[in-house]
């Protein structure tokens, strides 16, 4: 009997050899899906094969590892040591609460027959039942916020695209993703790419918008090439196009790449990048939604927050409402990186708290000594010691502590961390990928660079520590955006909470 | 990249971006995946094609850390500097790389086989550190791998 086998075709899994292992599949007769990857990347590549119908799986495999697997399969699976049992009882994964993720993994991110059995396009076909402003008020009415990092209303925004006058209007999908530790947007991009593409096409139709840009970042090729393909096949099965399943209303979306400028990321800076400029962040206002992409009307979201419009327009507003605490509704993205045993993409309601992600979801440190500090919401958010990793993981409780989620990135150190090197490189970043714009920005995080090793070096220590929160101050009060304007956060939490690696 | 830089493949990309609204990075990425760096000497063909001033057109090409003007050595490494893969020991690959291949980030090995970059975040980030050769990206590499990625590349003559 032919053996039925899924392994992931995704960044990680190939960079863990999953292409490898895949060739030894197909040369031993393995009826072979190439899925995308469930986001547990600590168990990549990960071998799902169907035993009696179940998804039984085995991780993380190697092409030595086949053969004997192979063998296993027809004795006694479980006593294999990369046994891992039936996929989704994998704590791991069961401990989840999957709704933007819930198709990963499943099968081939590119056929649309499975994407159409797994519920996909049922929000497209719902909107396009509908007026503009209805699409408009179910997504206000769902409570969506940006998954980009500000976490700003989304329903806001898309009245304003609608309620502006233009000949022309656009959506654009950030799909920058430029905060080390995430992968959330590329999971989705390389998984399950047409919910990305159903929930532009949503928009498109909700603002009144006919052209899409996906602005990717170039650090992502696989998911480049599967957007291209993923939009080629769309576009033929009239998803996207002039005449969007006969319902004479077209949306269509074209594919740039960035070019490896962090800024690139902050929307703004974003729109002239796609406009072939230098990236510059702009002034606001005027906001982009009211003039944006070549001073049309332009609605810009991260590419979860459109994803999940397909979720929202799917299940109604009400339906969206019923995960999370308070004011954030929804499920929360969070991405477990750096030094942590079990890293990977992991989907929850808001209110989790940082300590069960690093204990529960996390195993701990991957080089098994004590975790120190937790760095989250990318370059620009704080460092976070042990006293502070029970809070509830909601925007407003981080709020509250000069922290924020960000994107979700999540990233562990253990203890042989040096916090100083830290801070030094949280200015140094800014220094080579700031626009230019803001001399504080500019300037300022290339002397704190300097300040930060005269204090490391003991050179007039209390001078210099003065000199650093002064150029917070001006960085944080004299930056255009958040990039100046945040980068104190990283640099005073590590000297707030772990002033002793300070020289 | 053997190829000698050619206003034939240059002028026919110009071509095919020059109307398209916000062509420009288009353009360059194009015409650096075909002669391997942007030439100097075609930006004055690329600023007259699309109306803009050569000034104009080389700050728009030097903003963006992806683009060169001048040829790559034959693979490119670039070891990931952000944090999350600092967390797992990218400071002391990055340093192992130096010293493999003799030359800084940023330049290319004497026997122009590899140009070694950094890079701040590949999305490979639980799975660090990570590394890119040309375009395949690499997980949980340790000075051992990394000394198999380079001596690969030294033996393999293209990409
Ligand atoms: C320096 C900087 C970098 C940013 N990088 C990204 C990014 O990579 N991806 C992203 O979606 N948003 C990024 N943002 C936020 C965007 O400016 C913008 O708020 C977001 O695209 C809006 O989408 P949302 O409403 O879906 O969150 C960045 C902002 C700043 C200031
Ligand atoms: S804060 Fe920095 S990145 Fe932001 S606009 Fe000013 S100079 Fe540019
Ligand atoms: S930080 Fe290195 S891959 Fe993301």
């Amino acid at each position: 009997m032919t053996v039925e086998a899924f392994l992931p075709r995704d960044t990680t899994a190939l960079a863990l050899d999953a292409d490898e292992v895949a060739a030894a599949l197909l040369d031993a007769g393995v009826q072979l899906t190439r899925n995308g990857s469930r986001g547990a990347f600590w168990l990549e590549p990960l071998l799902e094969v169907k035993v009696n119908g179940e998804r039984i799986a085995f991780g993380p495999v190697t092409v030595e590892d086949i053969p004997g697997l192979l063998d296993s399969l027809a004795a006694e699976p479980a006593d294999h040591p990369r046994y891992l049992g039936p996929v989704e009882a994998i704590p791991w994964l069961a401990g989840q609460q999957r709704l933007t993720f819930q198709r990963a993994g499943l099968g081939d991110p590119l056929c649309l027959d499975t994407y159409r059995s797994l519920g996909g396009f049922a929000g497209l076909e719902q909107a396009l039942a509908m007026s503009s402003r209805q699409i408009v008020q179910e997504v206000k009415g769902s409570g969506l916020r940006g998954r980009g990092g500000a976490a700003f209303p989304a329903g806001i925004k898309w009245q304003t695209v609608l309620d502006t006058e233009a000949d022309q209007k656009y959506v654009v999908c950030n799909a920058d993703e430029g905060d080390s530790g995430t992968f959330a947007d590329r999971l989705l991009m390389e998984a399950d790419p047409y919910q990305l593409i159903e929930g532009m096409a949503i928009a498109g139709l909700a603002v009144g918008a006919t052209r899409g840009y996906v602005y990717l970042r170039s650090e992502y090729p696989l998911a480049a090439e599967v957007l291209v393909a993923a939009i080629e096949r769309a576009r033929e099965a009239a998803y996207l196009g002039q005449d969007i399943l006969g319902s004479g209303r077209a949306f269509d979306i074209t594919l740039r790449i960035g070019a490896g400028a962090y800024i690139c990321g902050e929307e703004t800076s974003l729109l002239d990048s796609l406009e072939g400029k230098r990236g510059m962040v702009r002034v606001k206002p005027p906001l982009p939604a009211v003039e944006g992409l070549f001073g049309k009307p332009t609605l810009v979201h991260n590419v979860l927050t459109l994803a999940a419009a397909s979720t929202v327009l799917a299940e109604g507003a009400a339906g969206y409402q019923e995960l999370g605490t308070g004011r954030s509704r929804g499920t929360l993205t969070l991405q477990l990186a750096g030094n942590i045993r079990h890293g990977g993409l992991v989907e929850v309601p808001f209110g989790v708290t940082l300590r069960q992600l690093l204990e529960d979801f996390g195993g701990g440190s991957l080089s098994g000594r004590p975790i120190r500090a937790v760095q989250v919401g990318g370059p620009l958010g704080a460092y976070l010691p042990e006293s502070q990793w029970d809070m509830p993981m909601d925007y407003e409780a981080f709020a509250e502590i000069g922290a924020m989620l960000g994107h979700g990135g999540v990233v562990v150190f253990d203890d042989s961390v040096d916090m100083a090197q830290q801070a030094r490189f949280a200015m140094e970043f800014c220094a080579l990928e700031s626009c230019g714009k803001c001399t504080p920005c500019r300037i300022g995080s290339t002397r704190g660079v300097e300040v930060i090793d005269r204090i490391v070096n003991g050179e007039r220590r209390d001078e210099n520590l003065i000199l650093l929160e002064d150029l917070c101050v001006t960085m944080e009060q004299g930056s255009l955006c958040a990039m100046g304007g945040l980068t104190p956060n990283p640099v005073r939490s590590a000297l707030a909470y772990f002033g002793e690696d300070f020289g | 990249m053997s190829a000698q830089p050619s206003s034939k493949s240059v002028i026919a990309i110009i071509e095919r971006w020059k109307d398209e609204p916000g062509g420009l990075l288009p353009l360059f990425h194009d015409v650096q995946a075909a002669l391997g760096y942007v030439p100097p000497e075609s930006l004055s063909e690329i600023a007259g094609a699309l109306n803009l001033s050569r000034a104009e057109v080389h700050g728009v090409l030097s903003f963006y850390h992806d683009f060169r003007t001048a040829p790559a050595g034959r693979h490119t490494v670039q070891i990931c500097q952000a944090e999350a893969c600092q967390a797992v020991g990218a400071r002391a690959l990055a340093q192992r790389a130096t010293e493999l291949l003799g030359t800084e980030f940023g330049s290319t090995s004497d026997d122009g086989g590899v140009t070694l970059e950094p890079v701040y975040c590949l999305g490979n980030c639980a799975c660090g550190p990570s590394v890119r050769v040309d375009n395949r990206v690499h997980g949980r590499v340790d000075s051992e791998r990394l000394e198999a990625l380079l001596a690969a590349c030294r033996q393999r003559e293209e990409p």
